[in-house]
């Protein structure tokens, strides 16, 4: 880099300073935004971590919210809710994107794979409240909001999400696998359930817990599809529950401050449960490629 | 792996009933992985299609005016988006403005400048920051980050730089600039890691030669990869923009529900998406309910041209970048 040391004088040229001046701020200014955006992550992950932490008791894991004026109670019905709603969802969205994907890597031509994968793209960058809107329209108008129409909104939205991940996994499946399948007189489908897929399994996995870890932050679809519940803990999908994203989104827009609390604690559940599924499928994911491609 | 399979003797013909159930199973499994992938097209052109049939009524009412057409008013039932678009319009404008520079920056230092060891960390860490749901953001944003910007901030601003008529008005915890930072933050993991992908795809016989040549780093950035990647970064900003419009919930968190067309940053506001996210429960009219699908009508139209645009500017760079190598 610093070859170029002013024509052979050992004193550096004004020129040459002002460049490296400049070289030396452009690089302050980018590890200064690196470290910015670090910053922010432990600045909203500590405050929620400092207010909510304190709010988490036994009680709020168990009952559900007290009665106006009283103290106490907590989140039960939030909790099973927010679990009924994303596991219902990902039950919906997990086979069909697998099924998408293997069309898009295993069947599709060329063309009309590129459409398929345009198609998701566009899906997944669609506003999560109007897919919210859609659900409305399309389920909840005339008979009304139920946990399994919510759980529907948030299918489409991990559709995607599971289709894209499970197609980059078995896009590194090696071929030789196929051929060597194909080779020992196996059949396309054979191939496909009893080589391809097996191979991508832990990809597919760590692919899905992505979705699911950002399912479970999702508000906007719930407005529309499953709100308005009763204060109590119910694991009928039929029926409308609270969930974690949409309780805390109301709590936080409440004025009194116990609410604020109790929004806090729930942050801190929502953003422990979401780092940590994403953190350790993240690692996975990484650990899982590096096997495959090398 | 199929044991059975490879365990069929060569020099016996296979039975015929063991052929036809595998030509069967190749066309059962084609038609069934392709009637997923046809019902993704399907939904997705429901989706379209239901959001309209829904705004039908407002859209045949108040027609294409109700785009140009300022105020909310549910008591006369007379809705117009004019406003909304406008807060949408700057929330994410601005956004966008700090935003790009910043993620460029990020990208450029995980790709360049980062130690080896400690390179995938701070990715990974900025990455995360993408992973924290919008409502969690909003909770801080609503108690944490905006009696700051009220009390700090939107103060400071105003006394250095109130000529400007974007930091006139005054000071609020609420308001369009808290829900320009929320959207910042939500936008800059988004768009800075895509970024660090197109610079870490750029030849490094070009970086180098920039370099042979006595460039420093960032005059081998400013002159070959800028430009090398200038299209795949203006795809991300476009995908960070899709994003920032499309954001409800947090945005509806800091906003607080204003309305009216200000210059001022420090005012309360509404777009489109909060809006919608506010009155969810509140509507009481059908034709109010028809204005509200509206504004998700004028949102989806807006997003899927952001989002086409800025995938046919990906795939158009990643056929050019094998198409070179």
């Amino acid at each position: 880099m610093a070859v170029d040391s002013g024509r052979y004088a050992l004193t550096l040229s004004r020129r040459t300073r002002r460049r490296k001046l400049v070289n030396l701020l452009m690089q302050s200014l980018a590890t200064i935004a690196a470290l910015a955006a670090v910053a922010v992550l432990a600045l909203v992950i500590g405050s929620v971590a400092q207010r909510g932490a304190s709010a988490l008791s036994w009680d709020f894991f168990t009952k559900t919210a007290a009665t106006f004026g009283q103290g106490g109670g907590g989140v039960a019905n939030a909790l099973v809710g927010s679990f009924v709603i994303v596991g219902l969802g990902t039950a919906m969205a997990v086979p069909v994107g697998i099924l998408i994907a293997l069309y898009v890597s295993e069947f599709a031509p060329p063309g009309v794979g590129d459409l398929a994968r345009l198609v998701l793209d566009v899906l997944n960058g669609l506003p999560s409240i109007i897919i919210g809107i859609f659900v409305y329209g399309l389920l909840v108008i005339g008979s009304g909001q139920a946990a399994w129409k919510g759980s529907f909104a948030l299918a489409i939205i991990m559709l995607p999400l599971v289709a894209r991940a499970t197609q980059e996994v078995l896009a590194l499946v090696p071929g030789t696998l196929r051929e060597g399948a194909l080779a020992l007189g196996a059949s396309r489908w054979r191939t496909v359930l009893g080589v391809v897929l097996p191979t991508s399994v832990g990809g597919i996995l760590t692919g899905t817990v992505l979705a699911v870890a950002r399912a479970a932050g999702e508000t906007a679809p719930l407005l529309f599809t499953t709100s308005i519940a009763a204060n109590a803990v119910t694991w009928d999908p039929r029926q409308p529950v609270l969930s974690i994203p949409y309780d805390i989104f109301v709590l936080s827009e409440s004025a009194d401050p116990a609410d604020h609390a109790r929004a806090w604690a729930l942050g801190f559940v929502l953003i422990s449960f979401v780092l940590v599924t994403s953190l350790t499928s993240r690692l996975l994911l990484v650990r899982y490629r590096k096997r495959l491609e090398g | 792996m199929s044991a059975r399979v490879s365990a069929v003797p060569s020099t016996h013909p296979l039975p015929e009933r063991r052929r036809i159930g595998d030509r069967f199973g190749d066309l059962f499994l084609h038609g069934l992985t392709g009637a997923a992938a046809a019902a993704a097209a399907v939904l997705l052109g429901a989706i379209a299609w239901k959001i309209f049939q829904l705004a039908w009524p407002a859209i045949t009412k108040f027609g294409f005016a109700f785009v140009t057409r300022q105020g909310w008013d549910t008591i006369h039932s007379k809705f117009g988006a004019l406003d909304l678009i406008w807060g949408t319009a700057l929330t994410s404008f601005v956004a966008l403005l700090i935003a790009t520079p910043v993620s460029i920056a990020i990208g450029l230092y995980l790709s360049e400048l980062a130690p080896r060891g400690a390179r995938t960390v701070i990715a990974s860490l900025v990455e995360l920051l993408a992973a924290i749901p919008s409502v969690v953001l909003g909770l801080w944003g609503i108690l944490v980050l905006g009696p700051f910007v009220g009390t700090d901030l939107e103060p400071w601003l105003h006394r250095h730089l109130g000529f400007i008529p974007l930091f006139g008005g005054s000071p609020e915890n609420a308001g369009m600039l808290v829900a320009i930072l929320v959207l910042t933050i939500m936008i800059v993991p988004i768009t800075s890691s895509i970024c660090r992908e197109l610079f870490l795809g750029v030849p490094t016989e070009l970086e180098q030669g920039a370099i042979a040549l006595g460039a420093t780093r960032w005059e081998m950035v400013r002159g070959v990869i800028l430009p090398y990647t200038r299209t795949g970064v203006s795809a991300a900003v476009l995908l960070g923009f899709g994003r920032a419009i499309g954001e409800a919930i947090a945005v509806t968190q800091v906003i607080g529900a204003g309305h009216g067309i200000h210059w001022s940053l420090f005012v309360t506001g509404d777009t489109l998406a909060s809006k919608l996210a506010e009155q969810y429960q509140g509507a009481v009219s059908n034709i109010q309910i028809a204005s509200l699908v509206y504004l998700a009508a004028i949102l989806l139209v807006i997003s899927l041209l952001v989002n086409l645009t800025a995938l046919s500017i990906v795939r158009r760079f990643s056929h050019e970048r094998t198409g070179e190598s």
